[in-house]
């Protein structure tokens, strides 16, 4: 530790520390651009000048070493001197163009201008123009507007893993760009937007559409993928305009991937507005009581069984099943892709070691799953543990680009046994045991085989449990913690789609065939996008998307996190809880709630886990017996396949949107060069 | 937007060279004798480090082109085969090739005409040398191929060569102490394929004074 001062204040640092983060810890706020906590230190703005006892000139605290005793001023006529000369400079080539430039209202440059800037400009030369650089669909750039601050450049290299940006030509000529007109190929690449400093790289799907000031803030949590990362919606009107990180620092940082920024332009499209219900074989637009009125007269009495989505929150999930709970049926499932999850134990089905809990690994083996499509967020952990040197990765399953290096251990189950070679001698040895592994006949086995491959490499310790399941959407953990599976006596999914039931209530259940769905059986589709399912149904109840209620959902650590409303449902949607509240008064089975608050108390009740807000996976673990699901125990010779191969389209949100439509065309089948716009 | 080339000043021509629709070759590998000399290369530096060779690998890489095509530059295909044979993002090698102005990104003319215009070469006579490879190279300006593809002219920062000066750089030999009438001879001679000795054409040893040397001649006075 080093201890200095800050215009006076005493603070202590550890060694290493730059005067930056002490000028930080002293609460004084030191302008910056290029400097960001979570990249590597570029020193190229200058604009974090400050001036130190006994040095001749002022230095970029951003990369100078704190040492003992040093005196550091940050607010002297020769530091703001100095702030107002680098910011001249570095409107030399800037545009004054912010009253039509999308970062306008949360740009850096704009305000530490009225700090630091002139009010009116010496500068009489021309100023440089610079060709806009094609960079995706996603992200828009004016590269007139760039200040050569790097961050996108050190963020695509190092987070993201994709070194295809670059600054070219020097001096004058210098620019930053990808040299070949490309589009990134990362799914971390919305958060350049956020990085750039100004308005460089902006949002193409954002473009000229409002202002930061007209919009109205929520904070929520993501559900695209099993992350659960934590995300601002912004909504002007009734309408969601964009989508942002926020920083937690225990699960995504401060990065969300493409389609949980990009998707909600789906949320728009092809919705369902209104209830419908089948007569005479055609879908007609019916009024509220008459949809339940038909789902009395198709379902009263008869067998009846539930199947959930993988984006439903818990609250809705919960009254559903007490419904059917009330009506004497325990036909539930939430495994629309037929995974063998043994939800006996919690510990069976989650990402024990929890994501932030990646960083003490030192050897990891991935089974059946591409984490970069599955989970970006989580896979650039893994790559920032990667980074930080000491850990070796193994793959078991399809070669795919993870992003950094992996040895090959095989493709099939049975190569399990390298990786327990693989893992041997590790400290913290981690299984990361994808979710489509267990989507297999011999599923069960799998995920035995996963769990002894963990236990055997010392992982299932009191003070480390290295065995973790990746989920795939923001629902799975939740309906899993609520027991949203067959009860005693009760059908799984797949007997329920063979005609097991009479009448099968889907609650945004779109992952599957709805083909598959037998003939005869009564089906009432509630949820909030038109897809197959709801094709099928014979009743059709508006639900609301996860932007348009209060919800609890459950990421794939076992983070029980709140989502808030930032819109209503459109049109006569509902709040999913609410509809299946009042769909239980018609079938005579009432629920005993009839608030939110009411319903999340019984579910805490009979759900304690629902209790514990917020917090990330209990560490350790303190029982190493494996899960004993049913079925053959011997692991199949078929190699593992990838329940994603489009990134962009793989729920009803993001299949919905024309974004992530173009984002599938640019990426899946590379198109010759794109001419920037 | 005349004024925007301007701030560029002299820098601008060296990556415009040529004509503006470069025909880029949709392959390149090294020749056994590249392979040769980047290996010896490579191995100059510790295991792991092999990035470390990529100025030298891709000088190789436009003196093969040069070898091969009669020009002497860095084709895409050439940097991508560069990052893949020193296991870096092709990037970072684009980087490289477009910092340093020794690497051509267009194809260029035979002979490369490299004018050194700094202060010491201009004060004694470059703007003479530049008339010269005008007149007898047939070109425009700097940053010009003359059309029969032969010579490429442009201004470089000084060479360090100012003793001699001024300079004219042809590809990698210096020709020293030139004026009109040497330039002129010098651009025919390599015209008709010639390649006269480089050095001083005035016959000046080494970068002694003009005449031969002026002390320490061993004779005593």
């Amino acid at each position: 530790m080093a201890k200095l001062t800050i215009d006076g204040i005493e603070v202590e640092v550890p060694n290493g520390a730059s005067v930056l983060q002490a000028c930080e810890a002293a609460g004084k706020e030191i302008p910056r651009f290029c400097y960001h906590e979570r990249l590597s230190v570029a020193g190229n703005c200058r604009m974090c000048l400050v001036e130190v006892e006994k040095a001749p000139k002022p230095i970029a605290s951003c990369s100078y070493p704190v040492a003992e005793g040093m005196k550091v001023f940050t607010d002297t006529a020769m530091v703001r001197n100095a702030r107002r000369g680098v910011m001249e400079f570095l409107l030399i080539n800037h545009p004054l163009d912010c009253p039509i430039c999308d970062q306008g209202g949360e740009c850096d440059l704009q305000d530490q201008a009225m700090s630091y800037g002139n009010d009116s400009s010496r500068y009489k030369e021309p100023k440089r123009s610079v060709k806009d650089k094609y960079v995706g669909p996603l992200i828009k750039t004016i590269m007139n507007r760039c200040i050569h601050c790097t961050r996108c450049v050190r963020f695509a290299s190092e987070v993201a893993g994709v070194p295809e940006m670059g600054a070219t030509g020097r001096g004058e000529s210098m620019e930053i760009g990808t040299y070949v007109e490309k589009a990134l190929s990362s799914e971390l690449s919305g958060n350049l937007i956020d990085l750039c400093p100004v308005g460089a790289l902006t949002s193409r799907p954002y473009a000229f559409v409002s202002r930061p000031w007209e919009l109205r803030k929520t904070d929520s949590v993501d559900v695209m993928d099993a992350t659960g990362a934590a995300i601002r919606v912004d909504v002007r009107n009734s309408e969601v305009l964009r989508i942002l990180p926020r920083v937690n620092d225990d699960v995504n940082e401060e990065w969300i991937g493409d389609r949980s920024r990009f998707s909600f332009d789906g949320l728009k499209r092809k919705r369902l507005d209104r209830p419908w219900v089948r007569r005479d074989g055609k879908l007609v637009p019916a009024s509220w009581p008459e949809a339940f009125s038909a789902i009395v007269q198709g379902a009263r009495g008869k067998t009846i069984g539930a199947i959930a989505g993988d984006t439903v929150e818990a609250e809705s999930l919960f009254a559903l099943k007490a419904m059917l709970a009330a009506m004497g049926s325990t036909n539930l499932d939430c495994r629309q892709d037929g995974a063998k999850i043994d939800t006996s134990r919690p510990d069976y089905y989650l990402f024990n070691s929890g994501i932030a809990g990646i960083e003490q690994a030192d050897a990891i083996v991935i089974l059946g799953s591409n984490p970069r499509v599955e989970a970006p967020v989580i896979n650039a952990r893994i790559r920032k543990r990667w980074v930080a040197g000491g850990l070796r990765i193994g793959v078991v399953g399809p070669e795919t680009d993870l992003t950094y290096p992996v040895t090959q251990l095989g493709t099939a189950p049975r190569d399990l046994i390298k990786a327990a070679e693989f893992l041997a001698g590790a400290k913290n040895p981690m299984v990361i045991l994808g979710r489509g592994a267990l989507a297999r006949h011999d599923g069960a086995a799998v995920l035995a085989a996963a769990w002894d491959l963990a236990k055997e490499a010392g992982a299932l310790r009191e003070d480390w449990h290295g065995f973790n399941l990746l989920h795939l959407f923001g629902g799975q953990v939740g309906a899993l913690d609520l027991g949203f599976v067959p009860g005693e006596g009760g059908q799984d999914m797949a007997a329920m789609l063979a005609g097991g039931v009479d009448a099968l209530w889907l609650l945004g259940a779109d992952g599957f065939d709805a083909a598959r769905i037998s003939a005869g059986t009564f089906v009432i589709y509630q949820g909030h996008h038109g897809e197959a399912a709801a094709g099928r149904a014979d009743v059709i109840l508006p639900g609301a998307a996860y932007t348009e209620k209060d919800g609890t959902w459950v990421n794939t650590e076992g983070r029980v996190q709140r989502g808030r409303m930032a819109v209503p449902p459109p049109g006569e949607a509902r709040e999913d809880w609410r509809i299946i509240r009042a769909a239980s008064q018609f079938l005579g089975v009432t629920l005993p709630f009839d608030t939110l608050e009411a319903l999340r108390m019984e579910m805490a009740a009979a759900h304690p886990i629902f209790a514990r807000l917020d917090q990330g996976p209990l560490a350790g673990c303190t029982d190493d017996a494996g899960p004993t699901a049913g079925g053959t125990l011997v692991v199949g010779a078929a190699p593992f396949a990838l329940p994603i191969a489009n990134y962009w389209q793989v729920d009803p949100i993001s299949r919905a949107s024309a974004t992530m439509a173009e984002c599938a065309v640019t990426y899946l089948k590379p198109q010759p060069m794109l001419a920037a716009e | 937007m005349s004024g925007v080339m301007g701030v560029g000043g002299g820098f601008e021509g060296t990556h415009a060279i040529g004509k503006a629709e470069a025909e880029e070759p949709t392959h390149f590998a090294f020749s056994e004798d590249s392979e040769a000399q980047i290996a010896r290369i490579v191995a100059r530096y510790p295991a792991g480090r092999q990035a470390s060779a990529v100025i030298a690998t891709l000088y190789i890489a436009q003196k093969q082109m040069g070898l091969q095509t009669g020009s002497a530059w860095v084709p895409r295909v050439a940097m991508d085969a560069v990052a893949a044979r020193l296991g870096m993002p092709p990037m970072r090698v684009y980087e490289v090739v477009t910092f340093y102005f020794m690497f051509n990104t267009k194809p260029i003319g035979k002979f490369h005409l490299q004018v050194c215009g700094t202060t010491p070469c201009w004060l004694r006579g470059s703007d003479d040398v530049l008339r010269a490879c005008k007149d007898a190279g047939h070109l425009k300006g700097y940053g010009d191929t003359s059309a029969d593809g032969i010579f490429t002219m442009t201004e470089v920062e000084c060479l360090g060569g100012c003793v001699n000066a001024p300079v004219l750089q042809v590809d990698d030999d210096y020709y020293e102490d030139m004026d009109y009438e040497s330039t002129v001879k010098l651009l025919e001679a390599l015209k008709r394929g010639e390649r006269p000795t480089p050095g001083s054409v005035i016959g000046r040893q080494t970068s002694a004074p003009e005449g031969g040397p002026m002390v320490l001649t061993g004779s005593e006075e």
